[in-house]
């Protein structure tokens, strides 16, 4: 199920990052080095299953001056969509 | 089920570069993964991150000892081998342990000690070996793996005392 939001995101996605099935601190470590490659503005999705990343990741946007734009909650994983900010 | 949030980062929140010290002064396999772990994920965050590697702890960053790092099956209550103490202290147990453990990991698709260390230093998290510990158990610098800076408790202080985070291990 997808919402209409991230159906609007969708369209700005830049790289994906599958995480599924990867203990912390895996995805945030992934996302990291992802999020590195990126230039400022350009958008992250990101797959994960490890239930902590519904504060890890928000922590690591927040850590890194990048922003979660929004953020899903399936039964069995998340979805993410982040865009780098201007440093990190 | 879908919620979604939107969250902003403030520019005050990530205007200096943090900081974590960890000092860790274990050397089991179990206890080498927590220092390692949170040095990765400071330095994931964007944060400097050091370890001062102390006592036991020094066999993390010990070139050979780094692979033979075990789980006491002794005096482990939590361990992954349920014993009494008894049958703990007997041949194999530790060794026992030890497997049982890597697989948990592997199983979980954990990376390795080796592998953490080539993370954490692949981030530029910092190592430093306790000076006093190389004097009193007699390794020396060609024992270490690369990449150690080599410190007494007065320097890692100094870099501790300006760290936001510092937890012992």
């Amino acid at each position: 199920m997808t919402s209409q939001f991230a159906k609007v995101t969708d369209e700005r996605v830049d790289v994906e990052l599958d995480c599924s099935g990867l203990l912390c601190p895996l995805p945030v470590y992934q996302a990291s080095l992802a999020l590195g490659q990126l230039s400022p503005g350009q958008v992250l999705r990101l797959v994960t299953t490890d239930p902590g990343s519904l504060e890890d990741i928000p922590a690591l946007a927040r850590q890194t001056g990048s922003t979660v734009l929004a953020a899903e909650r399936h039964e069995d994983h998340q979805l993410f969509w982040i865009e780098k900010g201007l440093r990190s | 089920m879908t919620d979604a949030i939107t969250r902003t980062s403030t520019d005050d929140e990530v205007a200096r570069r943090r900081r974590i010290a960890l000092v860790a002064s274990k050397g089991t396999l179990d206890q080498a993964y927590p220092p390692l772990i949170m040095a990765t994920t400071a330095a994931s965050l964007g944060w400097e991150a050091g370890v001062y590697f102390t006592f036991y702890g020094l066999d993390i960053i010990h070139e050979n000892r780094l692979q033979r790092l075990k789980v006491a099956s002794l005096a482990n209550p939590a361990g992954p081998i349920q014993l009494p103490n008894l049958l703990g202290a007997l041949p194999g147990a530790t060794a026992a342990a030890t497997k049982i453990m890597k697989k948990w990991m592997s199983d979980a698709r954990m990376p390795t000690v080796p592998e953490f260390i080539e993370m954490a230093q692949g981030l530029g998290v910092r190592f430093f070996a306790c000076s006093t510990t190389m004097g009193v158990m007699g390794v020396e610098e060609d024992d270490l793996i690369k990449g150690c800076e080599i410190a007494g408790a007065a320097a890692f202080l100094d870099y501790a005392a300006e760290a936001d985070v510092q937890l012992f291990v």
